[in-house]
């Protein structure tokens, strides 16, 4: 009986110390491989850190910078800033934006960055952030934040239009 | 603890829980799925698809609390050599694979029409897909080997390298740029909803987890009569 317990007590050992290290490894990889390579975008701080080549792609992502979304005269063409309240760059997209596209809401984009700095998209995806509320009740945006030209921000109190 | 792992006495206890679970569960259900498609209001952003969350968000706790109730039956299975841990892993990876998948499919028609796509690889989407793998990998090498105590055995040791996937999702909104939400309820702060949204969503997921003790347990009941049927047909054919 005593051989029993102890082999039973050898197994959890083994179990527990099997268990803690295939974990430990796997996240110190995880975290071994850094945010950049495992995150879905870019935002424009790094984005200007890193001197992305032109024509390269990659996904660009942060808030729709309060009073920056121009519709181009043919009616397709639209041209906002991405701006992660650190840096910012001007975007232009053409197609057709989601529902939830607006100033001041975070996107990711997808395209490539052209001669003179501009991101030009091909997909446009709207980000939405974790606030709830029924409508009128527009919940405070924490991530929300005027972007480093100072440009005005009216984001916060009015409302959610384009 | 001991006391279960006795096939007659999990069995009293099954028969003892289940009436109970089942009120619960239609209960819940009923009034949760009221609350959620008629009395809570639209979303300011999402307007009414923000009724999919209600369905949604509970689906994905389940998938991980069915995961972690795999990866503790496994555990058990494999230190004490419970026959009936064995069994609850192998009653519950089903019920967690479709937890799993629903969150899954729920999210993506959630995501084109909010997000502008179905599925993008961000690290909460793949994390969540890995989550789905895992518990297909679970069961597949529970039918894999012939060998019953050996196929579980193998399984277990899957259910156990998969446990690191668990934080990894819970965290992964944090940790990595996603184009999912970060969490909503379980977070320090507090939840970022009111309550004429939080009650519809705690609701369901009461809901979504007396079905899963209803399920789990008549598995449970299924996966121990098959037992004793395997014993008693190799006894009468050696009689």
């Amino acid at each position: 009986m005593a051989g029993l317990k102890t082999r039973k007590k050898q197994r959890l050992v083994v179990a527990s110390v099997a268990v803690a290290a295939v974990a430990g490894a796997i996240l110190l990889v995880l975290f071994a491989l850094g945010g950049d390579s495992l995150s879905l975008f870019l935002q424009p701080s790094a984005v200007h850190a890193k001197e992305i080549e032109v024509g390269k792609r990659f996904r660009l992502g942060g808030l729709v910078a309060p009073g920056s979304f121009v519709k181009a005269e043919d009616g397709l063409t639209y041209n906002f800033t991405i701006t992660d309240c650190a840096a910012d760059v001007p975007v232009s997209f053409k197609g057709i934006l989601p529902d939830l596209f607006r100033e001041g809401q975070g996107v990711v984009t997808e395209g490539r960055l052209n001669a003179d700095g501009t991101f030009v998209a091909d997909t446009v995806l709207a980000k939405h952030d974790e606030n709830y509320a029924p409508p009128g009740t527009m919940p405070k945006n924490a991530e929300a934040c005027t972007h480093p030209e100072g440009l005005d921000s009216g984001y916060g109190n009015s409302s959610g239009s384009r | 603890m001991h006391r279960f792992a006795n096939p007659a006495e999990f069995n009293r206890l099954a028969d003892a829980i289940l009436p109970w679970a089942k009120i619960i569960m239609a209960a819940a259900f009923a009034y949760g799925l009221y609350l959620a498609l008629f009395t809570s209001p639209p979303d300011y952003q999402q307007g009414e698809s923000v009724r999919i969350m209600y369905v949604h968000v509970p689906a994905a706790w389940m998938s991980m609390f069915t995961y972690m109730v795999v990866a503790a039956a496994s555990f058990t299975a494999l230190v004490w050599r419970h026959p009936v841990a064995l069994l609850a892993g192998k009653a519950a990876a089903p019920i967690g694979a479709t937890f799993t998948a629903l969150a899954l499919i729920t999210g993506m028609l959630w995501g084109k029409p909010m997000w502008g796509t179905y599925w993008v690889w961000d690290g909460r989407l793949t994390s969540v897909l890995v989550l789905f793998f895992l518990y297909l990998g679970y069961m597949a090498l529970w039918r894999g080997l012939d060998e019953e105590d050996k196929a579980g055995r193998a399984a277990s040791i899957l259910a156990l390298v998969g446990v690191v996937n668990i934080p990894i999702i819970k965290f992964s909104v944090d940790w990595w740029n996603t184009l999912h939400q970060p969490s909503s309820v379980m977070r320090m702060d507090g939840p970022t909803m009111p309550a004429e949204m939080l009650w519809p969503l705690l609701t369901v997921a009461l809901a979504f987890k007396a079905y899963f003790i209803v399920v789990f347990l008549y598995r449970m009941k299924l996966e121990i009569n098959l037992r004793k049927l395997t014993v008693l047909s190799s006894i009468e054919a050696r009689g």
